[in-house]
C-alpha cells in the first residue's frame, strides 16, 4: 500500500509539473462548452415564415395576424398551396412555414379537429427545434385565449400541431451537445493522457525501472490511471456544472445515475489507453492512435454532431464499436428524457462488457513485458 | 544451492519466432565480484540481462539469481536485485528528495529508514544541497550517480548495471567506477554490461556475447592471455568480428589471412 501511494504521489507531481498539459486538460473541457454552445445557438429571432393558407377565413387570419404581431416573425410568404413551399426552404427564403387546413374556422366551429402543421428547416435541428415550438406555442396561446373566451362551447376542440421536419428527417439524434462534449473530454483525459503518460514511462526508461522492481503490474497500472480517472470525473461535473450555468441544459434524470455512467465511460476509456499505450513506444505514435483510434471516433461516430441514423449502414455498424455511441446515448437519456436504469440497462451493458474485456485485454498486454 | 553464488545460469535460452537471441548461455557469477558482461550491439546482452531480472520469461535452460528461480519465483528475484539502465531509472520531473522517496516506498522501506538512508547516500555523493532540486538540472554524471546510489538504496544481493555510463566524460565515469567498488566492497554483486574496454578491465571477470552465445569467459588477464592479445580490445574485435581482426591483429603464431582475401 505504501508503494502504491508512493506512485500515486508521483504521478500526480507529473501532473501538477507539466503546467501546459494541466492547463489545457482543465480548460479544454470549460472552453469547449462555451464554443459548442455558442456555435450551436437556439434562440429565435427574426424567423423567416412562410404561411399556406389554402381558403382564408376569420380563425386564419386571426391567427396569421397573431404570429405577427409577435415580432420573432416575418412572414415572407403567403402561399395557396403547400407544394409551393419546397423552392422557399431551398432558397433559404423561409425557414419555417404555418400551413393551415383548407375551412379551418368552419371545423372548428363543427367541433372537429383542425389540424395546422409547422414544418421547419431542419438543416440545423436544435434551432429548427426552437423556431417549431415558439410557433407552436402561439398558436396554443391563442388557441387557449378563444376557447376561454367561448366559454367551454366547442370545448374539446384543439389545434395539433402536426410537425414535420424537412431535410433532416433524423431529429431523433439532433444533437444537444453536452452529454457528446462528454464524452470527447473524457476520451482526451482517459485515453490519450493514460496513453500518453504510460508511453513516456517507456520513452524515458522509467518503465523499465518500475517492472523490475517488486511492483504487481495491478499496481503500476493504478497507480499510473488513478489520477486520470479523478481528472476525468472533476472534467464531467465542470462540463455539468458550466452547461448548467450559462446554457441552462437540465439533468431531468438522476445525477448520481449519470456520474456513475460517467465513470463507468472513464474506465472503458482508460482500459483503451493502455491497450494503446502496449502497442506503441513512442509518444508521438501513441498520441496519433489515440487520435485516429479513440477521438475521431467519438467525434464523428457517436452521434454527437452527425447522426447515426442518417449514416450508411457499414457506418451505422461501425458507430456500435464505439464505447462513445453507448455513452453518448445515456448520457442523453438521462439528461433530456429523464430516463433512468430501468431503459438505459442496455446502453449500460454494452459499457459494461466493453470495460469488461477492455480491461481484460490491457491486463494481458501489460503482462507480455517489455520485448 | 551454493551460496556462493550470485547468478547461476544454466544453458539459458532466449527465442523470438526463428530468431535465437540468446542461445545456450551457461555461466556462474560469485558473490561480491564485478562480472563484466561484453558483446557486440545484438550478440544478445539485453536479452539476456532481462532475463536474468525477470523481464522476459526464458524460452529454455534455467537461472538463479540471489538464490531464486528466475522461472517460478521471479517476484523474490525482483525484491533482492537492483537496476539500472542506460537511460537511467529517475523521473526527470521530480526532485532528488521525490526520486528516492518514491523508490524507497516501492521497496516498502519504512518512512524513517527511507530518511536516513537518503541523508547517507546525500553525504556521500555530496549531494546535500541538491536534495530539493529536480533531477532533470543536475548534470547528467550527476545524475548517474543518484541513479546507481538509488538503484542500491533497498541494499540488494544484486545489481544490474545496463551501460549505466554511456555519454560522460572519462573522469565521470572513472568516478562511477569508484561507487561500483565501493559497492562491491560492501558485498553487492555488481553485473554490469558497457562498450567501454577500459570499464571492462575494472572487472573482476568478464564474458564476451557472440551471437547469442558466450564466446569467452574469465579474468582480464586470463582473456588476453588466452587470445594472445595486447589488449582487451584486440580480445573483443577479434571475438566479435573475427573476419577483420584476423588481418589487423592477428598475433605471432596464428597464421594471417592472406591480404587478397580481406576485403
Amino acid at each position: 500500500m505504501n508503494a502504491l501511494r508512493g506512485l500515486l504521489r508521483k504521478e500526480g507531481y507529473h501532473i501538477l509539473r507539466d503546467r501546459r498539459t494541466l492547463m489545457v486538460l482543465i480548460l479544454m473541457p470549460i472552453v469547449q462548452v462555451v464554443l459548442f454552445g455558442y456555435s450551436i445557438r437556439t434562440d429565435v429571432t427574426d424567423v423567416r415564415l412562410a404561411i399556406v393558407d389554402p381558403a382564408p377565413d376569420p380563425v386564419t387570419l386571426a391567427l396569421r395576424g397573431r404570429l405577427a404581431a409577435t415580432n420573432l416573425f416575418r412572414t415572407v410568404a403567403v402561399l395557396p398551396r403547400a407544394s409551393e413551399l419546397e423552392p422557399l426552404f431551398k432558397r433559404d427564403a423561409a425557414q419555417v412555414a404555418v400551413v393551415f387546413e383548407p375551412r379551418l374556422g368552419e371545423r372548428l366551429a363543427r367541433g372537429l379537429p383542425a389540424r395546422v402543421q409547422v414544418i421547419s428547416d431542419a438543416t440545423e435541428p436544435n434551432t429548427g427545434v426552437a423556431r417549431q415550438s415558439y410557433v407552436a406555442a402561439v398558436i396554443e396561446a391563442w388557441d387557449r385565449e378563444r376557447r376561454a373566451a367561448e366559454g367551454g362551447r366547442g370545448g374539446g376542440i384543439q389545434i395539433v400541431p402536426d410537425s414535420r421536419m424537412r431535410f433532416n428527417p433524423t431529429r431523433e439524434s439532433s444533437n444537444l451537445f453536452v452529454p457528446g462534449l462528454m464524452a470527447m473530454v473524457l476520451t482526451i483525459i482517459a485515453s490519450m493522457m493514460t496513453a500518453l503518460s504510460l508511453t513516456r514511462e517507456k520513452e524515458t526508461g522509467t518503465m523499465e525501472g518500475l517492472l523490475v522492481s517488486p511492483l504487481r503490474p495491478w499496481q503500476i497500472v493504478i497507480g499510473k490511471v488513478a489520477p486520470y480517472l479523478a481528472i476525468g470525473f472533476i472534467g464531467v461535473i465542470a462540463v455539468l456544472a458550466e452547461a448548467r450555468l450559462i446554457f441552462h441544459v437540465p439533468v431531468r434524470g438522476s445525477l448520481a445515475l449519470l456520474l456513475g455512467e460517467g465513470l463507468l465511460y472513464i474506465l472503458v476509456s482508460l482500459a483503451l489507453g493502455i491497450v494503446i499505450s502496449a502497442r506503441t513506444s513512442s509518444q508521438r505514435v501513441a498520441m496519433m492512435a489515440a487520435l485516429v483510434g479513440t477521438m475521431l471516433p467519438t467525434v464523428l461516430l457517436s452521434g454527437f454532431i452527425f447522426p447515426i441514423e442518417s449514416m450508411p449502414w457499414p457506418l451505422r455498424w461501425l458507430a456500435n464499436i464505439v464505447p462513445a455511441k453507448w455513452f453518448v446515448a445515456i448520457a442523453r437519456g438521462i439528461m433530456l428524457e429523464g430516463t433512468g436504469i430501468a431503459y438505459l440497462w442496455p446502453e449500460t451493458l454494452v459499457l459494461m462488457v466493453m470495460a469488461l474485456v477492455l480491461l481484460a485485454v490491457s491486463a494481458r498486454s501489460f503482462n507480455v513485458r517489455l520485448e | 544451492m551454493n551460496e556462493s553464488l550470485a547468478i547461476r545460469a544454466r544453458e539459458l535460452t532466449r527465442t523470438f519466432g526463428a530468431f535465437t537471441a540468446v542461445d545456450h548461455i551457461t555461466f556462474d557469477v560469485r558473490a561480491g565480484e564485478v562480472f563484466g558482461f561484453l558483446g557486440a550491439n545484438g550478440a544478445g546482452k539485453t536479452t539476456a540481462i532481462r532475463m536474468l531480472t525477470g523481464l522476459l520469461a526464458p524460452s529454455g535452460g534455467e537461472a538463479v539469481v540471489a538464490g531464486h528461480d528466475i522461472r517460478t519465483e521471479s517476484e523474490a528475484v525482483k525484491r533482492d536485485i537492483g537496476y539500472m539502465s542506460q537511460r537511467f531509472s529517475l523521473y526527470d520531473d521530480l526532485t532528488v528528495r521525490e526520486n528516492i522517496q518514491l523508490y524507497g516506498g516501492i521497496y516498502d522501506l519504512p518512512p524513517a529508514e527511507i530518511r536516513a538512508r537518503m541523508r547517507r547516500m546525500l553525504d556521500r555523493l555530496g549531494l546535500q544541497r541538491s536534495e530539493s532540486a529536480l533531477v532533470r538540472s543536475l548534470p547528467l554524471g550527476w545524475k548517474q550517480k543518484l541513479a546507481f546510489s538509488v538503484a542500491l538504496l533497498h541494499e540488494p544481493r544484486i545489481v544490474f548495471l545496463d551501460e549505466p555510463t554511456g555519454g560522460v566524460d572519462p573522469i565521470t565515469r572513472r568516478q562511477f567506477w569508484e561507487l561500483i567498488y565501493e559497492a562491491a566492497h560492501a558485498g553487492t554483486t555488481v553485473f554490469v554490461t558497457t562498450h567501454y574496454m577500459d570499464e571492462a578491465e575494472y572487472c573482476d571477470r568478464i564474458s564476451i556475447m557472440v551471437a547469442g552465445r558466450i564466446g569467452a569467459l574469465g579474468t582480464p588477464h586470463e582473456l588476453k592471455a588466452q587470445f594472445g592479445a595486447a589488449s582487451l580490445d584486440d580480445v573483443f574485435v577479434r571475438l566479435a568480428r573475427p573476419e577483420r581482426a584476423a588481418g589487423a591483429a592477428g598475433a605471432p603464431g596464428e597464421p594471417l589471412a592472406p591480404r587478397g582475401a580481406t576485403p
